[in-house]
């Protein structure tokens, strides 16, 4: 007998409380723990006082930019991954398969080493995914577009090889931007390249992050029915009224453009694209209405605590999202694998 | 006699350089039930891919309920066609319900809000299941049937799609002789609805079909009532081997000699 293991009435609600448990976390953990009481009192300064100079609501002016720019990230990223996953119809696909971040990385290295400050570095990076994208709509023109519905053959793997190229092209300049790079600068990247929050300062750039990451949600739902017929195949699901070419295109336009905006404000934060879509398949089953919000919600869960740890367990260093990601992920993942 | 539902004018096929059909006429009234037969590779799938409108004529025009098929839209064509493949991709766990459910993408924004419509199109969907002797499999994980149960789920999706022409590619491909009968016989039950499939089995397109189109993947083909079209005659060069063709009780029976290719 096949059942999910948890319905949507159950998984979403449970996700959402966990979302708000693990921001309180991020807001209360850090180099400095705060107590939940001034947490709050702090958080009413925070958001009403404008001249409270106490302990929390100063904390609070730096933590709550990075956690909501941290869970708006997570959030994209799992997006993007769910939705590549199951246009590709392939378990492996991630938000850099297709080059994307590759882009990204590339421009904002070149960013770093030309000595641009942090804010063009983003709107480098943004450049760059937009750049890789148009060359993969260039690139992998014929089965991106191509109307013909009988042609399902091949069109998936056509667009995943073409993918694969300009990351492999963007990884070849990134190495020699690296070794070409200056030593003082080299630590930069290298912490751009694990991905990193600690340039979220900016409530703007969070609440941008954060609407963002709303709008591509709501864009993506409205094709998770039409995801769902297209998971059979682009044959079966023309045939029951689905059009597959412009869904894909959208869809890869939204994925292209949510990768683009969580690259840009944590730079190339790895595994979360990868693994969300992943665990909440586990639980919920494959269908994308509730796979899609279920794994955006998880993806920001896990950036969020990620950063936590990040700030907390070396304080007063920080440690890079990006290393944390993978090492808190893979043993979740692998245990889950495991079960029966 | 009503009006031609599916109506193709100086239809031309081509695969590359191959022409697999040339200047095809076509009139299929409703009701009546299609076979197209033809030795592999002739351009059967190729001929029923055109005219599910997935795939685009080298020349001439398929008309569907009036109209030229490429002015539907793609929505609408999914309320006048169905087609069941033989080839079918199931990456993710989904349970067959689900799966037969989902046939119904088109009716998605009419039904919305309405109280009874998820049920009743479970109810819809179970029916199929049930006319396709899957009753048992509702619950199951699409990804773990044999393939003669996933081609019968196949089989009932298309059903639940509640269109007026169903195009079936081979549907009774990995059927048991049980499961042949009963698979033709639920669709010949449903009289409202017109079929084009492409069979390779002579004895069930003879048993099912009103009419047969012939292929010889040259672009040469042959169309008629299934009494006169299938025949030893016109098989034998076809297939490019003697096919006999028998009486067993009321059935016509069609035996290759097993010899030499001719």
């Amino acid at each position: 007998m096949y059942a999910p293991r948890l319905r949507a009435v159950t998984a979403l609600p449970l996700l959402g409380v966990a979302l708000l448990l693990a921001l309180l976390v991020a807001l209360r953990f850090g180099s400095v723990a705060v107590d939940t009481g001034a947490l709050f009192d702090g958080l009413d300064g925070y958001l009403f006082g404008g001249q409270d100079s106490s302990l929390p609501a100063t904390l609070l002016a730096l933590r709550v930019p990075r956690a909501l720019t941290a869970m708006a990230v997570g959030g994209l990223l799992a997006l993007s991954g769910a939705l590549l996953q199951a246009l590709l119809r392939n378990a492996l696909a991630d938000p850099y398969v297709l080059g994307v971040s590759g882009g990204a990385s590339c421009a904002a290295m070149l960013a770093i080493a030309a000595g641009l400050s942090a804010l063009a570095v983003s709107l480098c990076a943004a450049a760059g995914a937009l750049l890789a994208l148009c060359l993969l709509f260039l690139l992998a023109h014929r089965a991106l577009f191509a109307r013909d519905a009988a042609l399902d053959v091949g069109r998936d793997s056509a667009i995943l090889l073409t993918g694969v190229m300009i990351a492999a092209l963007c990884g070849a300049v990134l190495s020699m931007v690296l070794v070409l790079a200056p030593d003082g600068k080299l630590r930069t990247m290298v912490f751009w390249l694990l991905g990193d929050l600690g340039g979220a300062t900016s409530p703007g750039a969070a609440a941008l992050a954060l609407t963002g990451w709303g709008a591509l949600t709501a864009v993506a739902m409205r094709d998770a029915r039409a995801l769902n017929l297209m998971l059979g195949g682009d044959l079966q699901a023309y045939t029951q009224g689905v059009a597959t070419t412009q869904v894909r295109r959208r869809l890869i336009t939204v994925t292209a453009i949510a990768t683009g905006i969580a690259v840009a404000l944590a730079g190339a934060v790895g595994f979360i694209g990868f693994v969300a879509p992943h665990l909440v398949r586990q639980f919920v089953g494959a269908n994308q209405r509730v796979v899609l919000p279920a794994a955006t919600l998880l993806g920001a869960i896990l950036v969020l605590l990620a950063d936590t740890m990040g700030r907390s367990i070396a304080a007063p260093l920080q440690l890079p999202v990006g290393a944390l990601t993978a090492l808190v992920g893979v043993p979740v993942f692998l245990w889950q694998l495991q079960r029966p | 006699m009503n009006a031609p539902l599916l109506v193709c004018r100086d239809l031309d096929v081509r695969v590359g350089e191959r022409s697999l059909v040339r200047s095809l006429q076509l009139q299929v009234a409703p009701g009546e039930r299609w076979a197209v037969v033809g030795p592999n590779g002739a351009g059967k799938t190729t001929l029923l891919h055109v005219l599910a409108g997935v795939r685009p004529a080298q020349g001439g025009t398929v008309e569907l309920a009036g109209q030229i098929l490429g002015r539907w839209s793609v929505e609408h064509l999914a309320g006048l066609r169905a087609l069941v493949t033989d080839r079918w991709i199931d990456p993710f766990a989904t349970s067959v319900l689900e799966t037969v459910m989902a046939a119904r993408f088109r009716m998605r924004g009419a039904l919305r809000g309405r109280a009874g419509a998820d049920r009743h199109a479970r109810a819809l969907a179970m029916e199929c299941l049930v006319a396709m002797d899957c009753k048992e499999l509702a619950g199951r994980d699409v990804r773990y049937l044999s393939r003669g149960e996933r081609q019968r789920v196949a089989l009932a999706a298309a059903l639940a799609q509640e269109t007026p022409l169903v195009l079936l590619d081979e549907p009774i491909s990995h059927q048991d002789p049980r499961h042949q009968s009963q698979v033709l016989w639920q669709l010949q039950l449903r009289r409202e609805r017109t079929y084009v499939g492409v069979l390779h089995d002579i004895n069930a397109a003879a048993r099912f079909a009103t009419h047969a189109l012939l292929l010889c993947g040259d672009g040469r083909w042959q169309a008629g009532p299934s009494s006169e079209v299938l025949c030893g005659a016109s098989l034998s060069p076809l297939f490019g081997t003697e096919i006999l063709e028998a009486r067993v009780g009321a059935h016509r029976v069609f035996v290759s000699n097993g010899g030499a290719p001719i």
